[in-house]
């Protein structure tokens, strides 16, 4: 049965769309078939991140407003093929966005794909409500950081009040995806570590993706990381969510990035 | 000895950030449930005096006071002058 879910934050600039584009590619690579669909309309960035930008012909308002047909807005990825992108519109406001059209897209494409990943906007204006509307899980993405933790907490108790589960008195199950993460700097105690993100926000941990540069080489080069680099410590961190996501009981361990003596050596001027 | 006691002091902020989240989240977790429970209570008291008078909703104030040892709720509710009973009809 398809599963919706949203990723989301409060917060602008934690890595909602990296961890979409990365938790979508890494389901897909072990099978699923998934398609990531962008809610940030006006900003749309999706797109870039997947490396997809060049081949956008019909976004999610066209189909909402029923100018054009699912199929033809969908953007199957080149490198996995039961991968796809849903882009948001680069021109139109989020106004465009209405309840009944993005309820009947949702549902188009929950018999299409095991799962519908929306990428949530920042903030909790309209496009934030409308992408966790029609979700049964969340994955909120928190930095280790104090206006972050915030911001979740309050999306965390939108998610319990403002999403159509909520609404029939179901839950939506939620997860938190500490990014941005630091091992070194909250072992010296200089950024929150994760048993108190976990205590403050008291939802069950997906994954701990570590600070790294891999990171921002994939979307540079347009690429999901666990696509651009497998075996990099940020790519596992988001396999192993992937499996998390899908049911799966695997231990969360805090990434560590394996350093040479050289990169060691000058790690802090590279950083 | 008290050289590296401020160098650890300087240092170690996340714990200063952990107090001040909690405390804050505390607060912030009781005023957003409060908000959702006073148009609850807005919304049913009004339609139990509209199930029997006719009420403009324009006109009617729900307050909530948080005392120290006490807390009130005030429910304004304006009338018409001449009030149609929905009963007598």
């Amino acid at each position: 049965m398809a599963k919706v879910l949203v990723v989301t934050s409060g917060k602008g600039g934690v890595g909602k769309t990296t961890s979409t584009a990365a938790l979508g590619a890494a389901l897909a690579q072990n099978g699923a078939n998934v398609v990531v669909v962008d809610f940030d309309v006006g900003l749309r960035n999706l797109d870039l991140v997947m490396g997809a930008e060049r081949r956008v012909v019909y976004d999610l308002i066209n189909v909402v407003q029923g100018d054009a047909k699912l199929a033809q807005a969908l953007i199957r990825d080149k490198r996995v093929e039961n991968l796809s992108l849903l882009p948001a519109s680069q021109t139109r406001d989020k106004d465009a966005l209405t309840n009944e059209g993005v309820a009947r897209v949702i549902g188009e494409l929950r018999e299409k794909f095991d799962w519908v990943i929306c990428d949530s906007p920042a903030g909790i204006e309209k496009g934030a409500m409308l992408a966790m509307y029609h979700a049964d899980v969340a994955v909120v993405v928190t930095n280790p950081e104090v206006s972050s933790v915030r911001d979740s907490d309050r999306i965390i108790g939108m998610l319990d009040s403002k999403t159509a589960r909520a609404e029939k008195g179901e839950r939506v199950e939620k997860h938190l995806l500490l990014t941005r993460y630091d091992p070194g700097r909250a072992a010296r105690g200089e950024m929150l570590n994760v048993d108190d993100v976990l205590e403050i926000l008291s939802i069950p941990l997906l994954g701990i993706i570590p600070e790294s540069q891999e990171v921002l080489q994939a979307s540079n080069i347009g690429s999901p990381v666990t696509l651009a680099n497998p075996n990099g410590v940020a790519a596992r961190a988001y396999f192993d969510a992937a499996r998390r996501l899908g049911g799966e009981k695997i231990e969360v361990v805090v990434p560590l990035e394996r350093k040479g003596f050289i990169s060691r050596l000058f790690g802090r001027r590279v950083a | 000895m008290n050289l590296l006691g401020l160098f650890f002091k300087r240092r170690s902020s996340a714990p200063v950030a952990r107090e001040r989240l909690q405390v804050l989240l505390a607060h912030e977790r009781i005023a957003t449930g409060h908000s959702e429970l006073l148009a609850k209570l807005q919304e049913e008291i009004i339609q139990v005096i509209a199930r029997h008078i006719k009420i403009d909703r324009e006109h009617v104030h729900v307050k909530l006071d948080r005392g120290r040892d006490t807390s009130t709720l005030e429910i304004d509710v304006d009338l018409p002058a001449v009030m149609p009973l929905m009963g007598a009809r």
